[in-house]
């Protein structure tokens, strides 16, 4: 079959902030850049991050690149590389400057400086007391840096595919990465985007859990093509889950309820938390909190007909303070729980929030794979930045206000890494060979042809629910062990999916049986990784991996100090060392301690 | 040359899952409905901005424009 072939410098798939901020750096250096987005590029997911951008510019109060390393090693329970590390927080200063000389409107000090705001897990003087480290657009910092990021890349002669869906990584039997095949969502038609440099910015996959707080498009696409290409993913056993999303919908109910008096209750109406952690009861950690809930319905007192959820009770403040200080989650809780909560409590669960692993990179935004022996090879011709990919900075748990930073310093650093290796000669545009579409062309034809098979929907749902069921945010040995077998069963069954519409154009159920293959590598990855890591460390809580005085907090640093790698084609798992050495002699190495605050 | 309803179909992904939730709900009940100058209505509304999007459909804000309202207002329901 014939297909449609471009050719560009560079190919960037995912136009949030991380595609947007690579792509920025390509087109302004003269490549010839396109960014394949399935959505307008405004109206990617980083737009919903409120909390802010780190850096340790001590507008607000004092503060030292240093002490935002060490938080951000200490998040990641010391599985963060400390080379990426060091690169991200001396980076931030810089990043965020420019995106102020883009005209990001970000919030002011009296004297006119960027103001920063203190943020959970952000310290000055290595832990001794909170620091103002965010920087912040009032709650609407990703909205404001991807119109900021957008409106620049206009101006810079970015060629955008927008309504486009890229559907697999093409590589030549020499593993050079050659671009990939995508699909028009107008057209219906596939076309090859033959490419020097492939950059992935494609975001998280957190919709592979049954209760999530992403955006329907994070189907984790970017790690689906990777996968099938041959590329391991790295610590996908790490999921960051926030403790209050509205049970059955996701939504988030942020920390502020509990701040203002909320009460977590059992199916008894027993505020449990008290029995958890006696001293800060409602206000305890995240993790905390959600293991307890967790622990709650695991035990057989959890809420409703299935005894899934827990409650969040604010019934007892007044309609008054309700209605001024928290009129938003009113609002949610009456449209995705039916329930005003100024008369009954909100039906909460532990939602997935962010993914800490993805496609392995280096601090450089090269995508790094096994070979001959070196766990870190360059492949060449591909790039990766932002939540899909594993730099790995966050490690086993991220800090708030680090994933924006992320997106920035990566996604400026893969296009600096594509300029280089370009102007090196090392990006030639290898020939592609004759079945380069065949993947992408057999895929489609196997959901056209297919006459009967298992719904979509209902192979979306399964998968969901044994993430939730069997991974979730605090994990037992036998509930990970049967996950294995039955996501496996559950991939098997997304091998024969069938849609009634087989029409070509804006075919909205070929899509999301597109984007359920991309789901599916990653719960894999997922349940088969997190089965294996037989310690707890960071998001990672296992039931049989308690805290002792041998391994505090469950961890086991002599034999899980390592980056799990899952590879598709047959689900083994390699690991590599994690990078305990800073990138300079500027800084001194985070030593291994317990992880506590 | 009429909107078409797959591409409106398709623009409802948003980038807030509150957003995504209001309007799956809408395609469901509401959108084969639609006629065509509502369709066009709807298509013109989902270009707004997602936040400002959802303080009409939350209800933080009074939708201003007065072709919005009537789709406004279903979303509402939804």
């Amino acid at each position: 079959m014939n297909v449609a072939k471009r050719t560009f410098d560079a190919v960037i798939v995912g136009a949030g902030g991380a595609g947007l901020r690579a792509a920025l750096q390509l087109s302004e250096a003269g490549l010839k850049t396109a960014v394949l987005s399935k959505v307008f590029p405004t109206r990617s997911h980083t737009v919903a991050a409120q909390g802010g951008v780190a850096a340790s510019l001590g507008n607000s109060t004092e503060d030292h690149w240093h002490w935002h390393m060490y938080d951000t090693v200490k998040g990641s329970d010391w599985l963060g590389d400390q080379d990426s590390i060091e690169f991200m927080v001396r980076k931030a200063n810089e990043v965020v400057v420019e995106l102020e000389h883009y005209g990001m409107p970000f919030d002011r000090t009296d004297n006119g400086k960027i103001y920063q705001r203190p943020f959970g897990g952000h310290s000055m003087h290595y832990g001794k007391a909170p620091v103002m480290r965010s920087c912040a657009a009032a709650d609407r910092t990703g909205h404001a840096m991807l119109h900021a990021l957008y409106q620049r890349n206009v101006r810079a002669n970015t060629q955008f595919f927008v309504e486009w869906m890229a559907l697999d990584l093409l590589r030549d039997a020499d593993g050079n990465v050659l671009g990939v095949t995508a699909l028009e969502l107008e057209t219906g038609e596939v076309s090859i985007f033959h490419a020097r440099a492939t950059v992935f910015a494609t975001g998280g996959a957190g919709r592979i859990f049954y209760s999530s707080t992403n955006a329907f498009t994070n189907t984790g696409d970017g790690l689906g093509m990777a996968a099938r290409a041959g590329i391991p993913l790295e610590d996908l056993e790490f999921w960051q889950f926030h403790p209050t999303g509205v049970a059955g919908a996701g939504v988030l109910i942020t920390e502020g309820v509990r701040g203002e008096g909320g009460i977590l209750r059992n199916a008894d109406g027993e505020r449990f938390m008290e029995r958890y952690a006696p001293n800060l009861k409602d206000l305890a950690s995240r993790d905390v909190v959600s293991r307890s809930m967790v622990t709650e319905i695991n035990e057989g007192r959890g809420c409703g007909p299935d005894k899934d959820h827990v409650m969040l009770d604010i019934t007892h403040l007044s309609p008054d303070i309700i209605m001024k200080r928290l009129p938003g989650i009113r609002e949610i809780s009456i449209r995705f729980a039916s329930v005003d909560p100024i008369n009954a409590p909100i039906p909460v669960v532990p939602t997935a929030h962010y993914q800490m692993g993805g496609i392995p990179t280096n601090y450089k935004g090269q995508v790094v794979a096994p070979k001959s022996g070196n766990p870190n090879t360059p492949v060449p011709g591909f790039y990766a930045a932002g939540e899909c990919a594993c730099a790995s900075v966050h490690g086993a748990n991220r800090l708030g206000t680090n994933s924006l930073l992320d997106l920035l310093v990566f996604g400026k650093s893969a296009g600096e890494s594509v300029i280089e290796d370009f102007k090196a000669g090392n990006l030639a545009l290898h020939p592609l060979p004759a079945d380069a579409a065949d993947r992408t062309l057999a895929r489609l034809a196997r959901l056209e042809s297919q006459k009967d098979g298992n719904a979509v929907s209902d192979v979306r749902l399964a998968m969901q629910r044994t993430m939730q069921k069997h991974a979730g945010v605090f994990r037992f040995k036998d509930l990970l062990k049967e996950g294995v077998a039955r996501i496996l069963e559950v991939a098997e069954s997304a091998r024969s999916t069938y849609i009634n519409d087989k029409s070509k154009v804006w075919n909205t159920a070929r899509q999301e049986a597109l984007e359920l293959d991309n789901q599916i590598e990653v719960a894999k990855a997922a349940m088969i990784s997190a089965e294996a890591r037989k310690e707890s460390r960071g998001a990672h809580v296992r039931d049989d991996a308690p805290d002792t005085p041998e391994h505090p907090n469950g961890r086991d640093d002599q034999n899980w100090l390592k980056h799990t790698l899952w590879f598709s084609a047959d689900n083994h798992l390699e690991y590599k060392p994690v990078n305990l050495k800073p990138l300079s002699s500027d800084a001194e190495p985070i030593a291994l301690a317990k992880r506590t605050y | 040359m009429g909107i078409e309803r797959g591409k409106v179909r398709w623009q409802c992904r948003r980038s807030l899952l509150e957003l995504d939730l209001v309007l799956a709900r809408f395609l469901e009940t509401e959108f084969d409905r639609l006629d065509d100058d509502q369709l066009a209505d709807f298509a013109d509304l989902l270009r707004c901005d997602d936040h400002d999007l959802w303080a009409m459909v939350s209800g933080a804000r009074e939708c201003g424009t007065g072709r919005w309202q009537e789709v406004v207002a279903r979303l509402r329901q939804c």
